[in-house]
């Protein structure tokens, strides 16, 4: 009918989805570059090509100890995540007890509450515990941010299997236990891997926690990226950078497509 | 389905135990939580009024009577507020293109949203420090081109504070903007348009009103977050946009003056939670963040 002026107005909007995309990813985008540069500062466009600064980042100790250190926190956060998250995503989802709503809501919030907050209320009593800048302390610290992923995850899983299956397999003679392995566990997976895709990626980036419990003789790769920013910054902070983003990326690649080929919705 | 258990939701209450089996397993993650996240908020309640000993509510006292400790609380709602109405409004557009478009299309704008959201936040700022810097990129272009003599003023002032935030909040207000809008049948504005209202009628009187769960839901939520924004506004604010979270880091990291950071961290938390209970009124927070993890 009115089609004579829907039409800017659709061209209108797609632009601005497009001004919007570039919004979002761009910036990120010109780090990628800057960690090549054959230049001995940080610069854009860069100078030349080099790997002269994937090569320090690979062979400063502080840069590798960092790596090490994460990825480890970050693999045995998704562990624990996961299994705890599960757990409990069963629980929330078909238990029945009183305060069922405070304790959803009590195991969503770290979600929610300043991470400030968060690393200084832990700071204190994980000094008295002696667990600052250990893996344990680090973990049991991130386990706490990244539990809510999974619990949602599992939780929307849960919902919308069919309980039938696990009725059926009941009917047929299996006990509680087998069901759950050979019946409930399948069906979720998809969900309970995608929880711990994403706890293992919250721990992967986490900053602010990881500051205040890390210590200079255990520092994970954020930490020693956010001492870097504010002080001199050579392009071995963009070669970080970069392989940050290109795990993140990566990693949820992987898991968007494993979990589309999963057979529950 | 499951619905037997949930139609006599209530009567099954009264006839059943208590705490049924599958409860328990909520166990494990209750404790935990307990252990290494309650008890730590606890503490520093606790610390608060007793750091120096005998404090009471001296801490709270000290912050609240000093104007230069105000002005950071009012720095922090003004800056919060300015990146909130931001994401709204470069969000409802992108949202609403979301819930306009076939549903392949859509697939692909969720992605440019998803995979900001799960990277570094650290990455993210440290790439608007190095666009926006005296020697970065936008000023060595337009020096470049021969445009400007100085340096554009673009870092460490409130203006890049802001953009930075907007940008890293940004998947914040989309998401639960689209989970709502995609739920508006489409058949409402049409029926609005097969009664000869025009297009910007239609919108503004049946879509707009039908999609403010979703903005109430985002703008609260972004909200919330910025309140407690520390590593963006510390790289790309000067000491002015001091906002609260680096007064309380500053606070323990340098003075170790754990009375008044403490102190400030509860006003933080309380802060968050009273807008969290507003916010709970409109949209349950395991919406928002289930559809984060959502790609379907």
């Amino acid at each position: 009918m009115t089609d004579s002026w829907r039409r800017p107005i659709r061209i209108g909007l797609i632009a601005f989805g497009v001004f919007t995309i570039i919004f979002l990813i761009g910036p990120s985008l010109v780090i990628v570059p800057m960690g090549f540069s054959a230049g001995s500062i940080l610069e854009f466009p860069p100078r030349g090509f080099s790997l002269q600064w994937y090569q320090k980042m690979v062979t400063d100790p502080a840069w590798t100890s960092g790596f090490i250190n994460s990825f480890e926190v970050a693999v045995a956060t998704a562990i624990c995540a996961s299994i705890l998250g599960t757990m409990a995503a069963l629980g929330l989802t078909r238990g029945k007890f009183p305060l069922k709503s405070v304790a959803n809501a009590f195991i969503l919030s770290p979600l929610v509450v300043p991470a400030v907050v968060i690393a200084i209320g832990m700071f204190s009593l994980f000094v008295r515990w002696k667990i600052t800048g250990s893996i344990v302390g680090l973990t049991l610290a991130h386990t706490a941010l990244a539990v809510p992923y999974v619990v949602v995850s599992v939780s929307t899983s849960l919902r919308s299997m069919d309980r039938n299956l696990e009725m059926a397999a009941a009917n047929l003679g299996a006990n509680p236990v087998r069901t759950f392995r050979h019946v409930t566990l399948p069906l979720i997976m998809p969900g309970v891997f995608a929880g711990a895709v994403f706890a293992f990626l919250s721990s992967w980036d986490e900053v602010v926690v990881a500051i205040f419990l890390t210590t200079t003789k255990f520092r994970t790769l954020p930490t020693v990226m956010w001492e870097q920013v504010r002080q001199v910054i050579d392009p071995t902070v963009a070669a970080v950078a970069t392989v940050l983003l290109a795990t993140t990326t990566i990693v949820l690649t992987l898991a968007l497509v494993v979990r589309r080929q999963a057979p529950v919705r | 389905m499951t619905a037997p258990a949930k139609v006599n939701g209530r009567a099954g209450r009264k006839r059943g135990p208590l705490v049924t089996p599958w409860s328990w397993l909520v166990g494990p993650l209750l404790i935990v939580l307990i252990v290494a996240f309650l008890v730590p908020m606890w503490l520093m309640v606790v610390r608060s009024v007793t750091d120096p000993p005998g404090a009471g509510l001296a801490n709270y006292q000290e912050f609240f009577n000093s104007e230069a400790d105000l002005r950071v609380l009012g720095n922090t709602f003004y800056i919060a507020a300015i990146s909130t109405i931001a994401c709204l409004l470069i969000g409802y557009p992108y949202a609403y293109l979301m819930a306009i478009v076939p549903q392949r299309v859509a697939g692909i704008l969720l992605i440019f949203v998803l995979v900001p959201f799960w990277s570094s936040l650290l990455v993210r700022t440290f790439a608007w420090e190095v666009i926006l810097r005296d020697v970065g990129l936008i000023n060595t272009t337009l020096k470049g081109l021969g445009l400007i003599d100085q340096p554009l003023p673009l870092i460490r002032n409130t203006f890049s504070v802001i953009l930075g935030m907007t940008q890293i909040l940004l998947p914040f207000m989309v998401m639960p903007l689209y989970t709502v809008m995609q739920r508006i049948d489409p058949e409402l504005t049409r029926a609005a348009a097969n009664l000869g209202a025009p297009p910007a009628k239609a919108f503004r009187r049946v879509f707009l009103p039908l999609s403010y769960p979703g903005v109430t839901a985002g703008c609260l939520l972004v909200f919330v977050l910025a309140l407690g924004f520390y590593i963006t506004p510390t790289i790309l604010g000067s000491a002015r946009e001091t906002m609260i979270s680096r007064f309380i880091a500053d606070q323990i990291q340098q003075r170790v003056n754990w009375g008044l950071g403490t102190a400030m961290a509860v006003v933080l938390m309380v802060l968050t939670f009273i807008c969290l209970a507003i916010a709970s009124r409109f949209v349950k927070l395991r919406d928002v963040y289930g559809a984060l993890g959502d790609e379907s």
